[in-house]
């Protein structure tokens, strides 16, 4: 068997299942944790609670303008290179093949040169977030192997697109095999890891919303 | 007499075939472009072909279509068909000499004994090793046993067709005769593989050039020439500007693939295929499988049938078969994730109560 093929056969095959049982078992898992008991009722019930809570979910997704000019950067960078992924996984043409052939769906992809512009842009930020962990004193104190690892297998997918796009550095069906066995490396890693924070990101948001309305907080 | 004309050099068996000096320079020069070397080097190929003597090549055909050979012996111009045949002394080649029998296998054996060391052997299909090699027999030997024997005295070794070179239709999944390619039985010669199913003309004809004028040209890792397998389908399709820009035909003969749009969504393997029909083509230079709006199999890639898929799978399509095995492991987590949160809550719930029994007892103190 070729690297490629195991690449896109057993390897996947192997991701795929080790993300989805770790995607539920930790969803799940902390979805149904024991919850401390509010005994109070919601200051405007539960419903406008909720709806705050929506709100939240949203609204702390935004810098705070109190705080814009010191997290301003930071979050101007996390912004940039979270919707780079987003063009480089969901419109590019053979991406979007991938998903089709696991899916079942399609949709529009964009031309190459522009994802591949895209892609470069995308690695550069990467390289910017580490730099600035790097070299914040707070930041690199609160960082430890989670942080720099899951880096490490976000930035290893793009550098190894990016060499399979340019043939660069080895033949194109090895250089595939390596992007494929990096997006495979992300996926086993991917729920437990700090990238898991794309489930719960914003459920966090809307629950800590709903509990603070309750008590009256505004949003 | 066979002897006589075999101690020919090649430029004596030319002219005495009546070819004139403008068409074997129009060869050579053509042959010389074909291997991408140098614009002098056409005439460094007139000049060692007509000083040379014409080589021994003994050419054997073992579990084959005999396509191949179709394809060398209808090399667009007749001259190079001609040429090629008056460039080598084919001694043995049971599809196209006139003996047969025990007549064409003395031929073979005499080519043997008389050019030991120095004959080129050309391999046209795979092997069989199962149940002994019974699947291919000539003249009561098996096809490994006439290979072994053969391969023995020879200068070097010339897999033609991805039968020869990687296995081929015979080594493909389930493979019931035990069919191997040459190079796992032959390992102590110069080898060049040759794949294509079938390989075009012109490769062939100028590999067996080169070896003849230069020697061993540069191969690649699976001992292709680099001239004409340096570059994948894919760098050098016509169709593959349209990649970049996104412009992908979706289904047969619609209106993409006839605009000439790229067919990697209906499963083309031009950018994992190494090989020169997107510059070379076929039939005078006239079309290559993808300009005819068929996506590159990829004929000359090892394992050609059983990798990458199906033929029409795209190749960034993954290989995983059903999504049954991920499902189930979402249903297992799951239910992990149901258990861990029930030992926690019930870990919690203890930790109250043994809270709450530690307040009743220091109350009652």
């Amino acid at each position: 068997m070729e690297l490629l093929e195991f690449a896109r056969g057993p390897a996947l095959k192997v991701a795929l299942v080790v993300f989805c049982f770790g995607v539920l078992w930790r969803l799940v898992g902390t979805v149904l944790l024991r919850y401390h008991r509010h005994l109070s009722e919601p200051r405007d019930g539960y419903f406008k609670a909720f709806m705050l809570g929506l709100l939240v979910g949203g609204s702390r997704s935004w810098p705070h303008k109190q705080y814009i000019k010191r997290t301003g950067y930071g979050e101007a960078l996390g912004y940039a290179y979270h919707i780079g992924l987003f063009i480089v996984i969901l419109f590019f043409a053979p991406h979007v093949l991938f998903i089709k052939s696991l899916f079942g769906v399609s949709w529009p992809t964009l031309p190459s040169g522009i994802v591949t512009i895209i892609a470069v842009l995308t690695f550069t930020l990467l390289l910017a977030v580490l730099f600035r962990r790097l070299a914040h004193r707070v930041l690199r104190r609160l960082s430890n192997f989670d942080d720099y690892f899951s880096w490490f297998v976000t930035t290893l997918v793009i550098v190894t697109g990016l060499m399979a796009t340019a043939h660069f550095g080895a033949r194109y069906e090895t250089l595939l095999a390596w992007h494929i066995l990096s997006f495979d490396l992300l996926l086993i890693w991917y729920p437990f890891g700090k990238l898991m924070h794309a489930f719960y990101i914003f459920p966090s948001r809307i629950i800590n919303g709903y509990f603070l309305a309750r008590k009256g907080a505004p949003s | 007499m066979t002897t006589a004309i075999r101690e020919q050099t090649v430029g004596e068996v030319l002219s005495a075939n009546g070819v004139s000096r403008r068409t074997f320079i129009k060869f050579c020069v053509s042959t010389a472009s074909f291997l991408a070397l140098a614009p002098g080097m056409g005439q460094v190929i007139a000049k060692q072909l007509l000083k040379t003597k014409r080589p021994s090549v003994i050419y054997l055909s073992f579990q084959e279509c005999t396509g191949c050979l179709e394809s060398l012996t209808r090399s667009y111009t007749p001259s190079v068909e001609n040429m090629i045949f008056n460039m080598i002394s084919l001694d043995y080649d049971d599809t196209l000499m006139a003996a047969a029998g025990k007549q064409s296998e003395e031929a073979r054996d005499a080519a043997i004994k008389e050019n030991y060391g120095k004959y080129l052997v050309v391999v046209d299909g795979a092997v069989p090793l199962g149940n002994g090699g019974v699947y291919n027999t000539q003249g009561g030997k098996s096809a490994v046993q006439i290979l072994r024997d053969t391969a023995k005295g020879a200068a070097a070794i010339v897999c033609v067709g991805t039968c020869s070179s990687y296995g081929g239709l015979p080594y493909a999944n389930p493979n019931p005769t035990g069919a191997v390619p040459v190079s796992d039985i032959i390992t102590d010669k110069p080898l060049i593989n040759v794949p294509g199913c079938p390989p075009i003309p012109a490769v062939i004809t100028s590999t067996l050039v080169q070896y003849v004028t230069l020697g061993v040209p540069a191969l690649d890792a699976h001992h292709r020439p680099l001239a004409f397998y340096g570059n994948t389908i894919h760098d050098r399709c016509y169709r593959r500007p349209y990649f970049d820009v996104g412009k992908f035909a979706k289904t047969f003969d619609d209106e993409g693939a006839r605009n000439g749009w790229c067919l990697y969504e209906l499963g083309c393997k031009g950018p994992t295929t190494y090989n020169a029909c997107a510059t070379v083509k076929w039939n005078e230079g006239t079309s290559f499988p993808i300009e005819s709006g068929h996506p590159c199999l990829g004929c000359s890639e090892p394992s050609f049938w059983d990798r990458n898929g199906s033929f029409y799978a795209p190749l960034a399509a993954g290989l995983i078969g059903s999504l049954a095995p991920a499902g189930e492991a979402a249903g297992v987590g799951a239910a992990v994730g149901i258990g861990a949160a029930a030992l926690s809550r019930l870990r919690s719930r203890a930790r109250t109560q043994s809270r709450a029994a530690e307040k009743t007892a220091s109350k009652e103190d």
